[in-house]
């Protein structure tokens, strides 16, 4: 036979159209090119979506998970109308209605609430992007009880880091890839930005700079980290403050940094027994005082030509001849860090990390700061006025994620990884960690929490921020929670984005109070998203002595039939991310980088073929039937006909709107502006995203740079310039131990002083995570932890026939030597038991773990039923969830209180802190458990075989 | 039996950098998605929503531990498709001529129409590269994206296999292998790129970059780079002189 030869096609037809949009796949928000291309009805279908190359995101390159959107736009479990419960709750049986009716029960039930008590209207959005809309209309409405999912997700990171220093990893900042000599990632799995992490690892590479993985489980970036660091989970802190320990006793700090940018100088107060005892002292004008070098004497820490000292000791009082003593807050720090509890040999034990790696990745890191500094010749002037003429780096970069944030201890050891930034001057420096636009936005720039309950009446203001002192709790007189999620109350004082995981639990318990409706959008509490799943179940359905359901009745938004539809009394259909408007707004979580600020939109790139309307669509129309103000015009009609028109002409404050790009009536300014009735279509036609490029002057020094505050006032992003020192002493934490010492009103229940004494340190510190702490770990000895896979983002992956093929179960993974000791092979079935339950799971052996964790892949699991798949679906039959085994309560300590699973200073989930034991499961069937009953869906199901784009191929 | 060229003008294959590869599978569902619609007919999937969901895919990525034996253990993610060999056992094997090597530019291809769905070819593939679509009973395999590579309806910067172009990690890359001077053929000299079984005699085109070695965590720091303290901790001094020394630098 001949060598054959056969032409293929060279150019053949690709499609008819790209439409340029927004990802909706993870929370990374990539900018997509979606092909549209004649289906066999003749119609626009999906041929092929991939990343947008001009995209400031992810620069033409798109993930798994993105790159399976057409199996998620088209998915069988897709919602096709809006629902209204005929069962009992969780029967999930349901009658299909037209929207004139779920918009009247929605407006009746919420409109009953708002006249009466808006208190009982609780309402969480759960992986919402568009929280600056849903947010503004809780606020609008006039119900205390809101927030998004960010109190389980990562609120330790944003609250420790703004409160630190006015950023935060990921969304609010980016390690400097370009120019790092060194970089450290910790607790990261794939988690959030996760196109930019891979690109940036890749660049780093390719330069031949270090990276060093600091995890428990060597998968993802840290198998191609050049070193590991099998750390043992929730002992990150300790790692961190041993690092600390060695720079300190090398002197290998950037003083002039910590002099010029950081309140490291700033007098503290040495009076024992005075009130005041640990707040910085301060002039009449509240200015926090300094020992100048030059004259001995205390001042003015922002007085003109002050040469700030770091040690001594002054006398407060006129004259400085008082009684009253005070020192730089530095000199504790260093008193602090160079005491041998955080000395490498005291550590290792503790966080299974060899003291040689502690040693030399200090002395790397060292080396990387100030052996290898990067100069930028760029002039810049600070806010003091003084001119620099370059910008000098210390290229050391640090990045960290929920293995930081789900931990009790998680505040403090975000703070700590930033103290260890900052003494090395590698915040916002080049090769460190750089701010994105809009940040730096430090607590003198971040709105206060606001709550309130006035029937009819909007709140004052946002419900979520960042108070100041513990006057700005929102608790009553007798000291009790305004909120239902307890958050700002005594509970967990600090918690920036509110405590979703506590709604249901608090509601069923009728404490601080019950409510009447529960509105939730995209947010899986009767499965993945809350911990002690089954409980949460059982509180859905749980009736009083009146034959009333506890939770009287629940709306719920979702595209798809979750497992949360089947609780459900009515179901307001959601689209798909490609059927809808959006806004990544710079009002809240927007998609800059470090050197532009840039927002981005989603638009319908394709028009739904089910009588769905977008959730944001939905409460605009929600708003205008409750005549809710800002959204009804003075006639009484309605202000705005969907999310679209809001995104157009909504102003937060004059001229400030969603979004940032062509604003002015012709589209020519950039942040600041009228609306601009063709906005919308001038980022279609830029692809669906505005970049704007911070000035050259202002590229690094953010938190100190005249430019930068300049070019910030200018685009919008602030009113006036905001100060922005740095808080390696957080005197808001002395002042809650003041309060617990009875120095301080309010004063806490005194079941909270202890724990506020131990946890409320002003200087970062680390404590061991609660759960460890109230079980016997000889009965508990491991850890178990879940990870996301990279090609899957929380349950709404396994309806993606794509995504299933590659994680359709997930095993335990079991470090071998656990393994050996349990009597335990690749494939034997185990129960894993904590002090809350126990679920069987398949077993698969691991080395590369630390040898006393177990991990696995997280949210495969799914409810027999739920997600249209089959029942006998790999899912439900193997896949688990660890959240069965978590209780969001700690165990009871015997002093008749309940502690929440929570950090308690932000109220965090502390899913990270789970402790288990292993015992090998009887050889019966081969089924994870716990199962439940399948659950009933309200579409169909699909069984036929998939030839996807068979109609284009010949 | 079907003969292979004795040469190909170009020898189009793919770089996989296994330093930088995560194991994200973004190569693995963006191929599925771009030859779904693409050359040939589409890659099907046998029950999506059910018990047993299983298709066909050109491109899979294999996750393997590795214990070296005084160094903790290790992933090693390792993606694989066909490797368009010179010497195809899989076009050789073939009984139609169905699968074929072509002359201009070394990509090994099936031409559907003539596939019988026999298997052989996947049968000798050392590699386990080839998949059998379970519902057009065709056998499929990775086309370097021959309807990409050379199509005038795509951007110049885009004619490059879809795995390369989505790859976040930046761990693929293509190129001309006949080309000493092509970028994959320097990166492979200078990287140390190897061929994937050698010992199977089938002289893969494409190529795996090593990932470079590890750090050890019992390793102390070499002497010269040990942090030495910067005063003594108990004798007088301590950290507040040396605050002091440290801050007259300063100025």
């Amino acid at each position: 036979m001949a060598v054959p030869a056969i032409e293929a096609e060279k150019s053949p037809h690709v499609s008819d159209e790209i439409r340029k949009t927004t990802c909706y796949m993870c929370a990374c928000r990539c900018g997509i090119n979606v092909h549209l291309r004649k289906g066999e009805n003749g119609q626009p279908k999906i041929r092929y979506i991939e990343g947008n190359r001009d995209h400031p995101i992810n620069k033409g390159v798109l993930c798994a998970k993105g790159s399976a959107g057409i199996m998620q736009h088209y998915s069988p479990a897709r919602l096709s109308k809006p629902l209204k419960r005929v069962g009992e709750r969780g029967e999930g049986k349901f009658e299909e209605i037209e929207w004139d009716e779920a918009l009247a029960i929605a407006g009746k039930w919420l409109g009953d609430v708002r006249a009466s008590d808006p208190k009982k209207l609780a309402f969480f959005t759960g992986r919402d992007q568009s929280q600056s809309f849903t947010g503004w209309w809780a606020q609008q409405f006039g119900t205390p009880n809101f927030a998004a999912h960010g109190g389980f997700c990562s609120v330790n990171m944003a609250a420790g880091g703004i409160y630190t220093f006015g950023g935060a990893f990921w969304e609010f900042g980016a390690p400097d890839w370009e120019k790092s000599e060194f970089f450290m990632i910790f607790g990261v799995a794939e988690d959030h930005d996760s196109n930019p992490i891979k690109m940036g690892l890749s660049r780093m590479k390719a330069r031949g700079k270090k990276i060093v993985g600091v995890n428990p489980v060597r998968t993802g970036y840290n198998a191609i980290a050049d070193e590991w660091v099998a750390i043992t989970p929730g002992t990150d802190g300790l790692f961190v403050l041993a690092i600390v320990h060695e720079l300190l006793k090398a002197g290998k700090i950037d003083l002039d940094y910590l002099i010029r940018y950081t309140n490291a100088p700033w007098l503290v107060i040495d009076d024992p027994d005075a009130d005041d005892h640990g707040l910085f002292a301060r002039d009449k004008d509240g200015n926090a005082l300094v020992l100048d070098r030059k004259t001995g004497k205390a001042v003015a820490y922002n007085k003109k030509g002050v040469k700030s000292h770091l040690k001594g000791e002054v006398k407060l009082g006129r004259l400085g001849r008082g009684k009253r003593r005070a020192v730089p807050s530095f000199e504790l720090l260093a008193r602090k860090y160079l005491s041998e509890e955080y000395a490498p040999e005291n550590v290792s034990e503790t966080t299974g990390i060899p003291v040689n790696q502690i040693k030399r990745l200090a002395a790397e890191i060292a080396e990387a700061a100030f052996e290898k500094e990067v100069v930028v010749h760029q002039p810049w002037t600070d806010m003091k006025g003084e001119k620099h003429d370059k910008m000098i780096g210390r290229p050391v970069a640090f990045h960290a994620m929920r293995g930081i944030s789900a931990h009790s201890n998680g505040f403090q050891t975000c703070r700590s990884i930033h103290l260890l930034q900052i003494l090395l001057g590698s915040i916002d420096s080049p090769g460190g960690f750089r701010f994105k636009p809009p940040y730096p936005r430090p607590i003198a720039g971040q709105p206060k929490p606001h709550g309130g309950n006035k029937p009819n009446e909007p709140l004052s203001g946002p419900h979520l921020g960042f108070l100041r002192s513990p006057q700005e709790m929102l608790i009553n007189e007798d000291g009790s929670p305004q909120r239902i999620d307890k958050a700002f109350s005594w509970e967990a004082p600090m918690s920036s984005h509110g405590l979703m995981h506590m709604v249901i639990s608090n509601a069923h318990a009728r404490d601080p109070y019950g409510i009447d409706v529960l509105f939730m959008y995209m947010a899986n509490m009767s499965w993945n998203s809350s911990m002690n799943s089954v409980g949460v179940m059982k509180m859905l359905t749980d009736k009083d002595e009146d034959g009333e359901y506890i939770i009287p009745k629940i709306i719920y938004s979702d595209a798809y039939s979750s497992e949360m539809v089947a609780f459900a009394d009515l179901i307001l259909p959601d689209t798909t991310y490609l059927e809808r408007h959006d806004a990544i707004s710079m009002l809240d979580r927007p998609i800059s980088e470090p050197e532009a600020m840039c927002d981005a939109i989603r638009w319908p790139v394709i028009e739904p073929d089910r009588d769905v309307r977008g959730f944001q669509t939905t409460l605009i129309n929600l708003g205008s039937l409750l005549k809710l103000p800002g959204m009804t015009n003075e006639d009484g009609t309605a202000k705005y006909k969907d999310y679209a028109d809001y995104i157009t002409n909504h102003q937060r404050k004059p001229g400030i709107g969603p979004l940032a790009g062509w604003r002015g009536k012709d589209g020519s300014k950039t942040g600041r502006g009228e609306p601009n009735p063709d906005q919308i279509q001038r980022y279609i036609e830029n692809g669906g995203f505005s970049e704007t490029h911070v000035p050259k002057e202002a590229l690094y020094f953010k938190h100190a740079n005249m430019a930068w505050q300049n070019w910030a006032v200018e685009m919008g992003l602030q009113d006036a310039p905001v100060e922005n020192v740095f808080q390696l002493y957080l005197e808001p934490l002395r002042q809650f131990q003041l309060c617990a010492e009875g120095k301080a009103k309010p004063e806490p229940p005194e079941s909270h002083k202890q724990r506020i004494l131990q946890c409320f340190d002003p200087l970062p510190s680390w404590y061991e995570p609660f759960e460890g702490t109230a079980i016997d770990t000889k009965e508990f000895p491991y850890h178990a932890l879940t990870q996301r896979p990279a090609a899957m983002y929380h349950s709404w992956g396994s309806q993606n026939a794509w995504l299933r093929q590659i994680h359709g179960s997930n095993p335990m993974y079991i470090p071998s030597e656990i393994c050996d000791e349990a009597g335990l092979e690749d494939g034997d079935w185990a129960w894993i038991i904590s002090h809350h339950g126990r679920i069987k799971v398949p077993v698969a052996r691991m080395g590369a773990v630390n040898n006393k964790t177990m991990w696995t892949w997280n949210a495969i699991g799914k409810r027999k039923g739920a997600w249209s798949l089959s029942p006998g679906a790999p899912e439900s039959t193997k896949g688990f969830l660890l959240n069965h085994i978590i209780n969001e309560l700690l165990p009871p300590k015997g002093d008749g209180l309940r502690w929440s699973n929570s950090d308690p200073i932000t109220g965090q989930a502390a899913w990270f802190d789970l402790r288990v034991r292993v015992e090998k499961a009887e050889a019966d069937e081969e089924l994870s458990l716990p199962q439940y009953d399948e659950q009933k869906n309200p579409v169909d199901r699909k069984t036929e075989t998939l030839s996807y784009g068979k109609e284009w191929t010949k | 039996m079907t003969l292979l060229p004795e040469t190909t003008q170009k020898k189009l294959g793919l770089v996989i950098d296994l330093d930088v590869c995560v194991g994200c599978h973004a190569c693995v569902v963006n191929c599925k998605e771009w030859n779904t619609g693409g050359y040939g007919a589409p890659l099907s999937d046998v029950e999506p929503y059910g018990d047993n969901p299983s298709g066909a895919w050109l491109n899979r990525i294999h996750t393997f531990e590795i214990t070296p034996a005084d160094a903790p253990a290790q992933i090693v993610h390792f993606p694989k498709s066909c490797l368009h060999c010179e010497d195809a056992p899989c076009v050789t094997v073939c009984p139609t001529g169905a699968s074929y090597k072509r002359s201009e530019d070394g990509i090994v291809l099936v031409e559907e129409d003539k596939c019988i769905g026999c298997g052989l070819c996947a049968w000798a593939c050392p590699y386990g590269a080839r998949e059998m679509d379970p519902v057009e009973n065709v056998m499929k395999k990775c086309t370097l994206c021959v309807d990409r590579i050379y199509n005038d309806n795509l951007l110049e910067i885009d004619r490059t296999p879809a795995c390369v172009k989505t790859c976040p990690a930046n761990a693929r890359h293509f190129g001309d292998f006949a080309d000493p001077n092509s970028a994959v053929s320097i990166m492979t000299l200078e990287r140390g790129g190897y061929d994937l079984m050698p010992e199977m005699d089938t002289k893969p085109v494409n190529k795996y970059l090593p990932p470079r070695p590890k750090a050890n965590p019992a390793t102390a720091a070499s002497e010269s780079k040990q942090l030495a303290p910067a005063f003594a901790p108990k004798a007088g001094e301590g950290l507040l002189g040396w605050i002091d020394r440290a801050l007259e630098k300063l100025g």
